[in-house]
């Protein structure tokens, strides 16, 4: 929905004009209009026809890929079919972000996207780029950690601790956004998360506690 | 110096310097940035990637296996038939065929490539529909009817009666004898199963149900004639999956052609060997496991399993490159993991004033192929008349797996919601109604005073209300109550010691961290023993090669590690001291450590630190090893936990909301505080999970499995849980027990409670788990006579 007010914008931009077909409807602006009534026709076959004939065509073999991933320029040549979360993994060895649901459900792959939370398992690695992506290597490390991560320390907010590092990065988005969460916020925002060893009571804690400590940080 | 008996003891209260204090886990900081590295994220030399052809039928024989396609696909290594023709299938999503490539990609592609063709087969998944007219079993016990007869504690005379008149399949070797010796089975057992006469086996394959012998107790027609009140009811759980977020799975390679060298997801570290061993054919001593942690295992890690093997076997054919093979979500939904199912239908009679007399039960359940043993019943209350009955059903469902506290939480809804009702229809508080009959339980001062607290806890006497008093409104509000139990003695535990001459502290056992906290407690044990701060000590675990400690189930780790620790400790303390004493002028049993300072107890001033007491030791490091079991009184075993439940119940919706679950536990001696309330409070999530959401959702005309997903079988999430409070009980009556096990006993009582509060709330009972909105409503329909088919 919040495509809606971008796309007025749109329409009266000039980048637009001079990047749209002639039936008036850019690709991007296409797939947004679909992507909100996927089942109204707004653009007629012809149209939809020639947007698509400007995309150009990847793979199925590697292409050059370019990521921005925690401040560092990371090339590889990757599948377009490679996920994010699998191209942090497997490629360059970040192996904090843990693939557990691999459909988008679990939250474990949790990185930050341009400063917004994203499941980086339902991210292609090829659709990353051009963003800036932060995962939990980012935050801190053993003997300096984001006070986030101290807060989970301190109210021991993990047992196993392989969903850990997707709460840390949904909680480092989330105090971006609400410096001055409530316990309704924090339920909110973690909701897209799941713990199978059970460690919510004191991730509620540990939220809170960053709150505190991450002010003005 | 104490004599043998005396020496291993716990300090007092007064003298514990960490032992019982609140320690954040030695290895939040490596979590919670990242920085642990899980199997998942081992990656080694030129690894490749392993992925599994799997059966799609519920039942079937597997006809033929060509390979020859995937062989010749891009990037593909090493194909391997784990399943040839031939082989009987007996769950969707079993193993067939792996293939390993240089990515996970080429790896996916091979499998489209590879033809495996089936004779499909009869199958059966439906576990819920009460069996009837179940003839009784009389043909020879394979090794898992003895075994689950042996996990379900059926009484000796029983086990013993069933081995003579029954027969067996197997032969009873030397490891599996030497393996009930270490599970402390009754040597009147073993030699009953070793004089047991060995039947040819009789094809299981078709049967359904294995109806088990008969057990009663008292005299169950008398005890129903006295009753003046006479509660009957039907009540279950399904089976649900462990959903570890770690699945499982290892990576494999061959240093050369005899050495395995291995990562694996575990909760055994020490006791794999000797299974790769047996399946790959190599000396056990080959073979070398590894882990640093694991992302969850609630008691399905403890083998190699199939795939462990598999990936071992696909590794050498590919000439022992690294093979990593994890299982993707739905495998580890369907085929790793299984609790079985418990249902029974139920009477209980008791007198007017709620003394409980008599006890019915017929009991159904699933543990997959091998059926499964009947739960606990009457569960903690040992009703003095009970006749009970139980058949289990042979499914396609998939392999039982041990799961946190096996066998308890079945047994404790079934029982608890008997009793509830019966206290509903006596109109009585079922807090009452327990404590009136605690007499009954093994630990009746334990789970009063639990009680007591939890009751305090949840404001019971001022927020209960008789049932259908839960207000006008539309949602109404119910609490519920339950009682548990476990053993939870420490298992076989090796502590390996050192204090070297430059004053550094080493600790080396076979052991594993499930995220309990077993690396934080064993420090502090190790920390309070020699006067050090945990961070000098150097503790290393995980490893096979570090001296063996058990698998970590059943809640035995706590008590195997901390106690093995305590006697390396006390020991190398002993010999420090000895070889300091004369440069203090002191018998060593004058000296004690405190804060890396070694003085005279009488003449603190009299004081050498810790660095210039350990230069003392010249070249020669003092290496012990603490041994556990081992001398001195360090542990026990049993334990009562009583948790209670608040919930709101939309009576239009069927939304059950979790207010509040309080729960009370002893544990004996607490470690850590910290990481034992953190045990407490998982098991109760865990328990909400279980009570409204999960099931295995099996499809009867596929027999497979309709949600291995994580969208559909649903965790709790940090919005469902509500507000928890946990209370460990310490001091006297529980301090001296030595510590006991956590992790089972607080998972058991949750989903009874919740149950309870269910019924307490809309006054009527929701008899299968989980809870879901569909079925409140129809409890409530049914309740008001109404039309809606209960599900």
């Amino acid at each position: 929905m919040d495509d809606l007010p971008e796309k007025k914008k749109g329409t009266k931009s000039k980048k637009r004009s001079s990047s749209s077909s002639s039936a008036g409807v850019s690709r991007r602006d296409f797939l947004k209009i679909s992507g909100v009534t996927a089942a109204v026709p707004l653009v007629n076959e012809v149209s939809a026809l020639a947007a698509a004939d400007q995309v150009r065509e990847l793979g199925p073999g590697k292409v050059p890929i370019t990521l921005s991933v925690n401040g560092k320029k990371m090339n590889a040549q990757l599948e377009p079919r490679l996920t994010l979360l699998d191209a942090l993994r497997d490629k360059f060895e970040l192996t904090g972000a843990k693939r557990v649901c691999d459909r988008g459900t679990c939250g474990a792959c949790t990185v930050l996207m341009d400063d917004k939370a994203v499941y980086s398992c339902s991210v292609l690695a090829i659709d990353a780029q051009g963003h800036e992506i932060t995962t939990i290597e980012a935050l801190g490390e053993p003997g300096r950690l984001h006070p986030i991560q101290q807060a989970f320390v301190d109210n021991d907010a993990q047992q196993c601790g392989f969903c850990t590092p997707g709460f840390v990065m949904a909680t480092k988005a989330l105090l971006d956004r609400k410096p001055n969460p409530t316990l309704e916020d924090v339920k909110h925002g973690l909701g897209g998360n799941f713990c199978r060893c059970g460690t919510y009571a004191g991730m509620r804690l540990a939220v809170l506690q960053a709150a505190k400590t991450t002010k003005g940080a | 110096m104490a004599d043998e008996t005396t020496k291993y003891t716990w300090p007092d209260a007064g003298e514990r310097t960490l032992i019982g204090k609140r320690v954040s886990r030695v290895d939040g900081p490596a979590k919670s940035s990242g920085r642990a590295k899980y199997t998942y994220d081992v990656h080694r030399p030129g690894m490749l990637y392993g992925k599994v052809v799997r059966c799609p039928y519920a039942h079937a024989k597997v006809s033929s296996v060509d390979t020859s396609a995937a062989e010749k696909m891009p990037g593909v290594v090493a194909v391997h038939v784990i399943q040839s023709p031939g082989t009987e299938i007996h769950w969707a999503g079993d193993d067939i065929v792996v293939v390993a490539a240089t990515d996970e990609g080429a790896a996916e592609d091979a499998l489209k490539a590879v033809k495996v063709e089936y004779e499909p087969l009869p199958h059966f998944v439906d576990d819920f529909t009460q069996p009837k007219n179940v003839p009784e079993e009389h043909g020879p016990m394979d090794q898992e009817d003895f075994i689950t007869m042996l996990r379900n504690d059926a009484p000796d005379p029983q086990i013993i009666s069933a081995l003579q008149t029954r027969g067996i399949t197997f032969k009873p070797e030397k490891r599996l004898l030497d393996r009930l010796r270490e599970n402390e089975v009754s040597e009147s057992v073993i030699s009953a199963l070793q004089a047991a006469q060995v039947k040819p086996s009789e094809d299981k394959a078709e049967k359904r149900y294995r109806k088990e012998a008969e057990q009663t107790k008292g005299d169950p027609d008398q005890g129903f004639k006295q009753a003046e009140v006479v509660s009957e009811g039907v009540y279950g759980c399904p089976v649900i999956t462990h959903c570890c977020l770690e699945t499982h799975g290892s990576i494999a390679e061959w240093p050369d052609k005899e050495h395995l060298f291995t990562h694996i997801s575990t909760q055994n570290v020490s006791g794999l060997a000797g299974q790769f061993a047996q399946a790959l054919k190599i000396p056990a001593g080959n073979v070398h496991v590894h882990q640093d942690h694991i992302g969850g295992g609630f008691g399905s890690k403890f083998g190699i399993d199939r795939w462990g093997a598999y990936t071992a076997e696909v590794s050498r054919k590919a000439g022992g490159k690294p093979v990593r093979y994890m299982l993707e979500r739905a495998p580890e939904l369907e085929v790793a993991g299984c609790r079985p199912s418990g249902y029974a239908h139920v009477r209980v009679g008791a007198k007017k004033d709620g003394t409980l007399l008599a006890w019915e039960s017929e009991s159904w359940g699933t543990g997959g192929p091998g059926g499964g043993g009947p739960p606990p019943m009457p569960y903690v209350v040992e009703i003095p008349n009970q006749r009970k009955q139980h058949v289990a059903v042979l499914t396609n469902i998939g392999p039982a797996r041990a799961w946190r506290a096996p066998n308890h939480p079945q047994g404790c809804l079934i029982t608890m919601a008997a009793l509830d009702d019966l206290a509903a229809k006596l109109n009585m508080d079922p807090v009452e109604l327990l404590l009136k009959n605690l007499s009954l339980t093994q630990r009746a001062d334990v789970y009063r005073e639990e009680l007591a607290i939890a009751s305090d806890l949840m404001n019971w006497k001022k927020n209960w209300h008789p049932r259908n008093q839960g207000g006008s409104g539309v949602v109404k509000r119910g609490l519920g109550v339950a009682i548990h139990t476990w053993g939870g003695r420490g298992h076989n535990s090796n502590c390996a010691l050192t204090i070297h001459p430059d004053g550094s502290v080493d600790i080396k056992m076979g052991s594993q961290d499930l995220g309990t906290g077993t690396r934080t407690a064993i420090l502090m044990v190790a920390g309070d023993t020699l006067g050090l701060p945990i961070d000098k000590i150097q503790l290393n675990i995980g490893d096979n090669e570090y001296p063996p400690d058990g698998g970590s189930g059943g809640s035995t780790t706590i008590g195997g590690v901390s106690s093995s620790t305590r006697r390396a400790a006390v020991d190398a303390r002993d010999q420090l001291l000895a070889k300091v004493a004369p440069a203090l002028n002191a018998q060593p049993q004058e000296l004690e450590i405190v804060n890396q300072v070694i003085r005279v107890k009488s003449a603190p001033s009299r004081s050498m630190n810790w660095k210039d007491a350990c230069a003392r030791l010249g070249t020669q490091p003092i290496q012990v090893l603490g041994k556990n079991p081992g001398p001195g009184d360090l542990i026990s075993s049993g334990v009562g936990g009583a948790v209670m439940a608040d919930v709101s119940v939309d009576t239009e919706t069927g939304i059950v909301k979790m207010n509040k679950m309080v729960c009370a536990q002893d544990c004996g001696l607490i470690i850590n505080m910290k990481t034992a309330e953190s045990q407490v409070y998982g098991a109760m999530i865990m328990g909400i999970a279980s009570t409204l959401y999960e099931e295995k959702i099996m499809d009867p005309t596929t027999g497979a499995m309709l949600n291995p997903n994580m969208d559909f079988y649903r965790l709790a999430g940090i919005g469902d849980v509500g507000e928890l409070v946990v209370h460990m009980m310490t001091g006297k009556g529980y301090d001296e027990r030595g510590p006991i096990g956590l992790g089972e006993p607080p998972t058991v009582g949750p989903m009874a409670a919740i149950s309870n509060a269910v019924a307490n709330a809309i006054g009527a009972r929701v008899p299968f788990m989980p809870i879901t909105p569909d079925r409140v409503v129809a409890a409530l329909n049914e309740n008001e006579g109404g039309s809606h088919a209960a599900v």
